[in-house]
């Protein structure tokens, strides 16, 4: 129990805060400061029930639906599938009777929970914030420890509102420089996954730093830190800085007036100490970092936009060469094919990792004046009613719908399908989601990630194109 | 303290395991293809082993893919899956471990694994093993290359037993090792630190706000 001698990091500053008790064998009952609940979790609530138990701590839990919402209506029971309304009514039902504040279908903060939270003012930094979503490390921009959990912890953070855990390694990213025109916190994500691979942070949490990230914005930093678990990382974490402070000063949730005055005092002592050691150390070169696209079904295999569909005859082993051969076959792809000879049938800009108001502004600036190429569907999703109030506010809902894009409801949507927002099999989408595995949009369809400016352009185009070309920086 | 105030729902206990062992050579095979999404609305009670490599274990056309090693007939009684690096990787759903286990899993052997899944499956009975990657290749080569061969795996002694005969331990964490042989879950033993965490919620309460 004794604190560690010298100077920590930041993640070792959260974890020791929120300590209730450490075993002999290393095992940590960690206090749950902030958890967020979804659709997809009734589940832990049946557990709860069967064993008689009610959430310890409700004024601490806070949900909205998301993934299993319709993004054509907001009215619950124009949810087509019955199993779909099931989860929407289950989560307004279990919130309601435990007494746990809802954001539910019509409420003006709903939305995918990963945009609610930071959005609301309730992801803030020094918190140690869970959710039953392993893309809960976007909460981590804002300086938290936040990492996904499965439906069994779900519902021991429920009645308990604590976890137990064992203490991870810590890897520190360092990206410097000065990131290019059009090169955001996506391209940025898929080149460290690309270079240290889908399993480079496994059992890590992940501090990204440097200069390239100091210059993020607080959406580019919750699209860099949603992706961790796709290195592998549980959590991802920026320090808090004057971008975190000034995004979070106002918002709903946020401390008001002396406390908020308090609070800031207290965060400014979180970052990393000088001299803080991390288990691994990583570092690229900012300035290096181009537009990227990805080929294959793991993230890892993302490339610069000027690349091409590499030659599984030049791997390195056997098993990679297989690896490559049968995702080749997937995607449709034949090595050397320039990635911007690749035709696309839809293009979805969403999610939690791309569907904030400066995503869509930036897609936005490539669609207005543009008309979404002939045999293309293009989605826009916000991530909630704030960013769709907002946008509608600036007028880009009439920018993408003059140039013939869906302008849609907020939800998890095509990201995963689970509301049936899927593609049809062989089907090639141009996503700004997170995971671009096999049958991730729907059974046989093919998945690229990228960021919302180039999956705009892929829209106008009809193919994958460095946006540079169409936009200046 | 007051073991069982939390309600008693016993998990499976893990000892020892002899059974079949399929190889799942590749490496990321994340959580959407052992179970996809759209079964992810199903509660618990359903058999979710139906589930298991649902899209992944069949041809476009639908039918069954006599080649996917969960169809073929050496590998049906497998309860033992022995995967590639990066093993259950992405998604945190519960439920790919449910599908494995409902279709008889228990033990699932990688390089590495999704930390989020290795996490749900000692909670849930079934027992992640992480050994070198050199090692995992050598069992692979002998499962595939007499399939339907089996594998030993002792909890007690933290030894894997390779169809060769050859002995590997493994390290597994000692709070989950003691969860997994004695079938509790954390809930009970949680419950013993009750006045721990009620003295860390008033401190808490009063150096936050909500």
């Amino acid at each position: 129990m004794s604190e560690p001698i010298g100077p920590r990091t930041m993640f070792e500053k959260i974890w020791s805060r929120h300590r209730v008790t450490e075993r002999e064998d290393g095992q940590t009952l960690l206090y749950v400061g902030r958890h967020l609940l979804h659709d997809g979790g009734a589940t832990a609530f049946d557990v709860l029930r069967r064993r008689g138990l009610k959430p310890r701590a409700p004024d601490r839990i806070f949900a909205t639906p998301d993934h299993y919402v319709s993004t054509a209506s907001r009215k619950v029971e124009e949810i087509e599938d019955p199993r779909h309304r099931e989860m929407v009514e289950k989560l307004a039902r279990n919130t309601a009777e435990h007494g746990i504040r809802q954001f539910g279908l019509g409420d003006p903060n709903q939305g995918i929970v990963h945009v609610v939270g930071p959005e609301t003012g309730l992801s803030q930094p020094g918190i140690l914030l869970v959710c039953g979503d392993s893309h809960t490390s976007t909460h981590g921009a804002l300086g938290a420890l936040a990492f996904g959990i499965g439906s069994t912890e779900v519902a021991h953070v429920l009645a308990t509102q604590t976890l137990w855990q064992r203490q991870p390694k810590t890897m520190r990213i360092t990206v410097d420089g000065t990131l290019g025109p059009q090169v955001t916190g996506k391209d940025v994500i898929l080149a460290i996954i690309a270079r240290i691979s889908a399993a480079g942070a496994t059992e890590h949490v992940i501090e990204f730093a440097g200069s390239a990230i100091r210059g993020l914005s607080m959406e580019g930093r919750l699209t860099l830190c949603n992706m961790s678990i796709e290195a592998g990382g549980r959590a991802g974490m920026v320090a808090p800085d004057e971008t975190t402070y000034a995004y979070l000063a106002g918002r709903a949730y946020a401390p008001k007036g002396a406390e908020w005055d308090q609070a800031v005092a207290r965060w400014r002592q979180l970052p990393s100490d000088e001299g803080a050691v991390f288990d691994t150390e990583v570092t690229l070169d900012g300035n290096a970092i181009q537009p990227m696209v990805t080929w294959g079904n793991s993230p890892e295999d993302a490339l610069p936009i000027d690349g091409v569909v590499p030659d599984p005859a030049a791997a390195p082993d056997a098993e990679r060469r297989e690896q490559m051969e049968r995702m080749q076959a997937y995607m449709g792809l034949t090595p050397g094919m320039p990635l911007t000879d690749i035709g696309i049938d839809r293009v979805f800009i969403g999610s939690c990792t791309n569907s904030r108001i400066e995503d869509l502004r930036a897609a936005a600036a490539v669609a207005r004046g543009r008309k979404v190429a002939e045999g293309v569907l293009a989605w826009v999703v916000p991530g909630s009613e704030p960013v769709k109030r907002q946008a509608e506010a600036e007028g880009l809902h009439e920018v993408f719908r003059t140039a013939g894009f869906d302008w849609r409801e907020p939800g998890c949507s095509m990201c995963l399908g689970t509301n049936g927002d899927i593609a049809r099999p062989g089907q090639r989408v141009a996503s700004t989601s997170n995971r671009n595995f096999m049958g991730r949009q729907g059974p046989g369809a093919r998945t690229h990630l990228l960021s919302p400016a180039m999956a705009a352009a892929a829209a106008v185009t009809g193919r994958f194109t460095d946006v540079r070309r169409l936009v200046g920086g | 303290m007051c073991a069982g105030w939390w309600g008693a729902e016993p998990m499976e206990a893990f000892t020892r395991l002899d059974a079949v062992a399929v190889p799942m050579a590749r490496p990321n095979i994340d959580t959407d293809q052992i179970i996809p999404a759209r079964f992810l609305s199903r509660p618990r009670e359903v058999d979710h082993g139906q589930f298991l490599f649902h899209d992944a274990r069949r041809l476009p056309d639908g039918e069954q893919n006599p080649e996917f090693p969960l169809n073929r007939p050496e590998w049906q009684s497998a309860r033992i899956v022995v995967g590639g690096r990066n093993f259950a990787c992405g998604s945190s759903r519960e439920s790919a471990v449910w599908a494995l286990f409902d279709a008889g899993f228990r033990c699932a052997i990688a390089p590495s694994f999704g930390d989020i899944f290795r996490n749900n499956g000692m909670k849930n009975g079934l027992l992640p093993v992480v050994l070198p990657a050199e090692v995992v290749e050598a069992i692979i080569a002998q499962l595939e290359a007499e399939p339907g061969a089996r594998i030993g795996v002792d909890l007690p002694t933290q030894t894997v037993t390779a169809p060769d005969g050859s002995v590997h331990s493994f390290e597994i964490d000692p709070f989950a090792k003691h969860c997994l042989l004695n079938g509790l879950d954390d809930f009970g033993l949680t419950a013993a630190y009750e006045e721990d965490i009620a003295a860390f919620e008033r401190r808490y309460g009063r150096e936050n706000t909500l």
